[in-house]
């Protein structure tokens, strides 16, 4: 373990991981919301905002699945040393982080129970930027419309044919971040 | 911060911070599956279940420490539940309280929506006591989540028949369900069916959280809620058809309160609130000369004879510009609404 992997994470935990959840809530109730966060400095490839979303939401009782270029050993020490979340098979993953090519095939992540809908997945995508273009956005959370430049739209489309089961996903990108719960319907482009 | 370890040394908002993410997972597949109820490990809080555990688990992981902080009971900021909870996070989470509701950031509540409409940035939080719409029709939990999971949902419609064919109506006036999205049933806490309409489009995050049944679930903004009903009977929400003494609000949803021990009784709004803020505009109801006082809540009725009580109601009655008639005074509690 190196002296890096015990440095980066909340200064005051309480707080920072308050409002960090408060940013995270509304990116998720407001699908297509763009929010920042701040507070965890972790190493790279990851970005500042998955960082934030792994010290707010991940402890040793969800198992982490890190894919691609997330899974080094630098990123493994900083979640042992901050988080302590089991590292564990995509298939059995609480939380999955990586890039979206590194998550695919997504179909691999667990999506709940028709009576347990919420035992399911949830996604860290990193990006390389986020902006409210791209795909339109309707749905709970959603007045109108909105838009956010999606990797891609058939597999939100057909997870959200899923529903109530699904995964859902954050996508961070620098210091921000942004949800697509698996209720967000996606425009066919 | 330090203001925070001076008072007592509790953790932020009280809760430790496993206990928070725990609950905010929740809260965020909540939010993912509008209207589903997930569970979550309710902990022991230093006040009985039945008092709101379940709202202020919930709003202990929501608050940050910049939030203004409402809580009410009955639309009521100034009863006990109310007040006890809103000190206990002055006290363990340092944060501003209000009674406005426009002012506040996070409101949790027992029983009421707020008359004033919420925006977008407020979270409100709901105390639940039963979180599943169908507990009363089948009381094992594995059916009704089998239920839920397979959308079968006749059982709730049969139930308002039945309703139908007893009373003529659907009697259900309290803890009216809903469907959310199309999809899931859904109890909205024991709000009178009068606040139903309030709960769907509506632009703020609306939390459920049910302490001693320990489950979580939610409304994310702008969600579709449709009240159950049928075409030939269609939904509507209710109120006392009276206007507030005090206010003398028409739209509001009313309280009656009985004021002496020969009937008299007068009908003010519950959210206090609301009624203050429209008498401090200027608007006067029937009742309305004590002006200043607060507004009167069931205190009257307790020892010696309502000797006090009857001194408020003929003191109301004699300085009301337009005489009262029947209605408060003479009618001797033969009021339609008196018991049932």
């Amino acid at each position: 373990m190196t002296a890096h992997a015990l440095q980066g994470g909340f200064a005051e935990a309480p707080v920072q991981s308050a409002r960090a959840f408060r940013e995270i809530l509304e990116a998720m109730a407001r699908p297509g919301t763009i929010r920042r966060v701040a507070g965890a400095e972790p190493p790279s490839p990851l970005s500042v905002a998955a960082g934030v979303a792994l010290l707010t939401l991940c402890d040793p009782t969800t198992g982490l699945h890190l894919a691609g270029a997330a899974d080094c050993p630098a990123v493994r020490d900083w979640v042992a040393f901050h988080i302590g979340a089991p590292l564990v098979a995509a298939e059995v993953a609480d939380f999955a982080l990586g890039t979206w090519e590194a998550l695919q095939p997504v179909s691999r992540f667990r999506i709940g129970q028709p009576d347990y809908p919420d035992r399911s997945a949830t996604l860290i995508v990193e990006s390389e930027r986020l902006v409210n273009h791209g795909p339109a956005l309707t749905g709970p959370g959603i007045e109108t419309a909105t838009w956010l430049n999606l990797p891609e739209t058939a597999a939100f489309r057909a997870n959200r044919a899923l529903f109530p089961l699904g995964f859902d996903c954050l996508f961070t990108a620098g210091d921000r971040i942004a949800g697509l719960p698996r209720s967000t319907r996606v425009e066919k482009i | 911060m330090t203001e925070q370890l001076d008072a007592g040394a509790y953790n932020f908002a009280y809760l430790d911070e496993q206990t928070k993410r725990m609950i905010r997972r929740a809260i965020l597949k909540a939010i993912a599956v509008p209207g589903y109820q997930v569970p979550f490990a309710s902990r022991e809080m230093p006040m009985p279940y039945g008092w709101g555990t379940g709202g202020v688990q919930v709003t202990a992981a929501c608050l940050v420490p910049e939030d203004r902080l409402k809580v009410i009971d009955q639309g009521a900021d100034d009863t006990t539940n109310a007040v006890s909870i809103r000190r206990f996070f002055q006290r363990t989470a340092g944060v501003a309280t209000t009674e406005a509701t426009a002012e506040a950031t996070v409101i949790q509540t027992r029983h009421r929506i707020p008359e004033t409409p919420l925006k977008a940035g407020q979270i409100l939080v709901y105390q639940v006591p039963i979180p599943e719409p169908l507990r009363f029709l089948e009381p094992r939990e594995t059916e009704t989540r089998k239920m839920h999971a397979l959308e079968e949902y006749g059982l709730m419609h049969v139930k308002l028949y039945e309703d139908i064919a007893r009373h003529g109506q659907i009697a259900t006036s309290y803890a009216y369900p809903v469907r959310v999205e199309g999809r899931y049933v859904m109890d909205p806490s024991p709000i009178p069916k009068f606040d139903n309409p309030k709960l769907g489009n509506n632009p703020a995050i609306q939390l459920f959280g049910a302490g001693r049944e320990q489950r979580i679930y939610a409304l994310p903004p702008w969600s579709r809620v449709e009240s159950l009903d049928f075409d030939d009977h269609p939904f509507r929400p209710s109120k006392a058809p009276h206007r507030c003494d005090l206010c003398g609000a028409g739209h509001s949803y009313l309280d009656e309160v009985i004021t002496d021990d020969a009937g008299g009784r007068m009908f003010v709004c519950s959210d206090t609130d609301f009624c203050a803020g429209r008498r401090a505009r200027g608007h006067r109801g029937r009742l309305a000369a004590e002006a200043s006082a607060p507004p009167p809540h069931p205190s009257p009725t307790r020892g010696e004879g309502g000797a006090p009580s009857d001194g408020l109601a003929q003191g109301g009655a004699a300085l009301a510009s337009p005489p009262p008639r029947g209605e408060g005074l003479g009618a001797g509690g033969a009021g339609p609404e008196g018991t049932a």
